[in-house]
């Protein structure tokens, strides 16, 4: 099993690392068993270390950028919420059908846009995404615009749903965890070594064989097929969905957390969508400047983890490697 | 039969003629260097060879099929792998995993071997105890884990080379292997080459360091600018007068 391993090296690597995680959890366990108004929060955090763990495969590994995976998560979250809300269909399926369609929107979108070099997928990707934003708010005989759609059914099977807070916690997490895990299988596997080297070098990686556009493509779908999940995943537990749950909102804030966990490691991707998920939550006391201390927290994250909290790992180590998850 | 044929190769940038209807046949096996000054086109003819860039006349045969104009990484895949003048190594990942990258081409597998624990990652081992045995051939075993940007730039070299055999190519291109090296990261350069020929690996580089040329190299070849104005042993290129004039100036003439 590669990823324990993977786990357990980052793990010895980093204790400082690792103390993050044992609190991560710890507050996790808290949370569910005392089921504080946190846990709201959680689901939330949840859900974007979903999001954040498939915009890291695309940006971290194969070191990409995209402004528009909110459209994923939009075009799967409105399938999810329009077919079970007003077409009374269950949720797995609508979901599945909502995750192939901005599947098929990706390789639309990312076919084209990815045979280009610099900047031109970026803009495209923000393009994509501003439109999916649009989208959401005038097509309102089928999204109900800036109102939204509310009524929509919990994740379930049959009668068997994922309904009472601490469900939907343990759920979002278990998903998240499996999230991650797939990403680390993915890092350290053929696919994802051809990914990281098409961020180092382009060039060499085409000397080495690897067709660079083919396997950017493949991050692209693979990450927006995370945040397609995190989208459907959002709809089901929060039972509501507006325009501005997927604007151009998410996007920053996911990119927050990527470089506030440390793009290009797993464990950064997990760690920063919860860190920044649970910000706003620590610096509540300061009422009318929560937003500013909230950007200074970030500031002095930035300046003096540069990494990431995954650079965490690095301290108490000389000079050695880290393999780059 | 030649492993690689250039037949009436030229190659222009707008006015500029970088190659001038190279004709060039490099037989399988043995080492070849293709030697001129500065502008000479040797980098344009390697760019050429590997599809980085595509001839504006004549035709690139390899193996006996045409290559010309196909896109590099089809031609790494036919078994044609070069390095570069400029070192591009995948500065953020280990010594270990740039050469893992170069068994590329000999794994395959894609995002369902991936996420299968175990059948999915049986070639795994594989991949790591060939990686392995090239570091060490290259002499880089004890800075497998180290990151591969914070090599000196000789063994930076050293390692790109190594990545390059991990994809145990027919013919291998390095472009200015020798330059920047030590004396002892020459000589280690050196007896990796021999290896590789050895081996029945056919290797065609470019090279400054003369000395270097002349212990290494079966044949030589000799670009002027963007015409090829001589071939032969490096004994015989030595002594071609207008290698003399073109090359190593009437001054150096002595050394021959």
């Amino acid at each position: 099993m590669n990823w324990l391993a993977t786990i357990w090296a980052e793990a010895r690597r980093g204790p400082a690392l690792a103390a993050l995680w044992v609190l991560a959890a710890a507050l996790v366990a808290y949370v569910f068993v005392t089921g504080s108004y946190l846990i709201a929060v959680l689901h939330f955090a949840a859900i974007y270390v979903v999001f954040v763990t498939g915009l890291n495969i695309f940006m971290g590994f194969a070191g990409q950028v995209s402004f528009g995976h909110n459209a994923f998560a939009a075009i799967s979250g409105y399938t999810s919420a329009v077919l079970t809300a007003n077409y009374g269909w269950p949720p797995l399926p609508a979901a599945a059908l909502g995750i192939a369609g901005a599947l098929i929107c990706a390789l639309v979108v990312g076919y084209p846009t990815l045979r280009l070099r610099g900047h031109y997928l970026a803009m495209a990707t923000l393009a994509f995404g501003l439109i999916a934003y649009e989208v959401a708010v005038q097509w309102q005989s089928v999204t109900q615009g800036y109102m939204g759609i509310s009524g929509i059914p919990p994740f379930g099977i049959g009668a068997l749903t994922v309904a009472s807070d601490r469900a939907i916690l343990l759920w979002l997490m278990a998903v998240a965890a499996l999230g991650m895990l797939a990403a680390a299988a993915i890092r350290h596997s053929r696919l994802g070594r051809a990914f990281v080297a098409i961020a180092g070098s382009e060039d060499a990686a085409r000397a080495l064989g690897i067709d660079v556009a083919r396997y950017k493509l493949a991050a692209f779908l693979i990450s927006a097929f995370y945040a397609a999940l995190a989208g459907s995943l959002f709809v089901h537990a929060v039972g509501f969905v507006s325009p501005e749950v997927f604007g151009l909102h998410m996007v920053v804030l996911a990119f927050t957390m990527l470089y506030v966990g440390g793009i290009g490691t797993i464990t950064g991707a997990g760690l920063g969508a919860l860190a920044v998920a649970l910000l706003p939550e620590a610096v509540r006391r300061f009422s009318e400047y929560q937003d500013l201390a909230y950007g200074a927290l970030l500031i002095v994250i930035l300046i003096y983890a540069p990494g990431g909290l995954a650079a965490l790992s690095r301290i108490g180590r000389t000079k050695s490697a880290e393999p780059g998850a | 039969m030649s492993l690689l044929r250039l037949n009436a190769v030229t190659h222009r940038f707008g006015g500029l003629v970088a190659l001038e209807a190279v004709t060039l046949d490099i037989a399988a096996g043995g080492v070849t260097a293709i030697i001129g000054p500065n502008g000479a086109g040797k980098t344009t003819l390697f760019n050429v060879i590997s599809g980085f860039a595509s001839p504006s006349e004549g035709s690139v045969h390899f193996g006996g099929e045409a290559i010309t104009g196909l896109a590099p990484h089809i031609i790494a895949a036919r078994g044609l792998v070069r390095t570069f003048q400029l070192v591009q190594l995948f500065e953020t990942l280990t010594v270990l995993e740039n050469v893992k990258v170069g068994r590329h081409l000999h794994t395959n597998g894609g995002l369902l071997n991936a996420l299968t624990p175990f059948r999915g990652r049986a070639m795994e081992p594989d991949v790591e105890q060939t990686a392995r045995d090239l570091l060490r051939k290259a002499g880089l075993e004890s800075q497998a884990e180290a990151l591969a940007g914070a090599l000196p730039y000789g063994q930076k070299r050293l390692l790109e080379i190594a990545r390059a055999l991990a994809a145990e190519p027919k013919l291998l291109l390095l472009d200015e292997p020798a330059a920047g090296l030590s004396h002892v990261e020459t000589a280690r350069l050196s007896d990796l080459i021999r290896t590789v020929a050895a081996s029945g690996m056919t290797v065609l580089l470019i090279e400054h360091d003369m000395g270097f040329v002349m212990t290494i190299a079966d044949r030589v070849a000799v670009l002027d600018f963007g015409k090829l104005i001589a071939t032969g042993t490096p004994r015989e290129v030595q002594r071609d007068p207008d290698v003399i004039a073109a090359y190593l100036g009437t001054t150096e003439a002595s050394y021959a």
